[in-house]
């Protein structure tokens, strides 16, 4: 089992078996949007206070999600590369902060749009809004030291501890609802308590955080594979792929 | 049953709700089609190298 882990944490085979998967997680990734998407704004009910702008939970709160969760895979490949010198915590975690980022825009933008009708404003500085907000900054941090320092190592380094340091807001953006008074609405989805919504409106929110989660996991083996071959150009094995081995 | 126009309209929430989702669906697009892009670019680059005679 572990010697199985291994092999996959080296770049060879992972590379190898990312171009078998990545278009399968696309597609699997498609069918679940197109099963969210007709259950969130076809199937489920208007809601009886927020009436039909409740349908923006479908993108804001999968997003809202993938962000952390995204840090969190950031911060963790970043931490493996740093201590352990595995060469592919360093690649994953710079493969992961620009979907990162990009998820982390997405829910402070349909928040945005979510929140004019509901609270009168695009935007207020509470907890968990300035909260979401650093976290994107940490991804932009993140992705401009990568781009500032020249040495691949080096510059995975500096980020690993960059990334570590920031993971101290993951609790603050999960909790900050619950510790602060705040104008943004407490969890909808708890892991211990049975969720505020009616199933008709709760499986088209767990079939769009899948479908973000999956398409999530392609976007991100497809943007390992860069790192890689940038990583390892020098090797054979990238010499012998780029010269013909592509095809298979 | 809703018309398609009600459903287009959102109760009256349209602007906001299709803007989510017109977001949503450029953010998903982009991060769907850019790293195949690099992917390409960057093959393309690496195999257009001279070669080396020590490796």
């Amino acid at each position: 089992m572990f010697e199985r882990f291994h092999q996959y944490a080296a770049p060879l085979h992972f590379h190898r078996l990312s171009r078998k998967l990545s278009p399968w997680l696309f597609g699997l990734s498609a069918v679940l949007f197109v099963a969210g998407l007709v259950g969130g704004l076809v199937l489920a009910p208007a809601d009886y206070q927020q009436g039909e702008s409740f349908r923006i939970i479908y993108v804001h709160v999968p997003s809202a999600w993938l962000s952390m969760f995204c840090y969190m895979v950031m911060a963790s490949a970043g931490a493996a590369g740093l201590i352990w010198k595995v060469k592919m915590g360093d690649i994953m975690a710079r493969a992961s902060a620009p979907l990162g980022a990009s998820f982390t825009f997405l829910a402070l933008a349909t928040g945005s749009l979510w929140g004019k009708p509901m609270w009168g404003t695009w935007w207020v500085w509470d907890a968990r809004l300035t909260s979401e907000l650093i976290l994107l900054f940490l991804y932009l941090g993140y992705i401009a030291l990568q781009s500032a320092i020249e040495d691949r190592r080096a510059a995975a380094r500096a980020g690993a501890v960059l990334a570590i340091v920031g993971v101290v807001n993951i609790p603050i953006i999960h909790y900050s609802v619950e510790w602060w008074s705040t104008l943004h609405q407490g969890a909808t989805v708890t892991k211990f308590d049975k969720p505020s919504i009616d199933v008709s409106m709760l499986i088209p929110l767990l079939l769009m955080a899948l479908a973000f989660q999956v398409f999530f996991f392609a976007a991100l083996l497809v943007r390992a594979r860069c790192e890689i071959l940038e990583f390892e150009q020098h090797t054979a094995w990238v010499r012998d792929y780029l010269r013909g081995g592509r095809k298979v | 049953m809703k018309t398609f126009s009600e459903f287009l309209a959102m109760g009256g929430y349209a602007s906001y709700v299709w803007s989510a989702y017109g977001l949503a669906l450029i953010v998903l697009g982009w991060n769907a089609l850019a790293p195949g892009r690099r992917e390409r670019a960057l093959e393309r680059k690496l195999a257009a190298r001279p070669e080396r005679r020590s490796a």
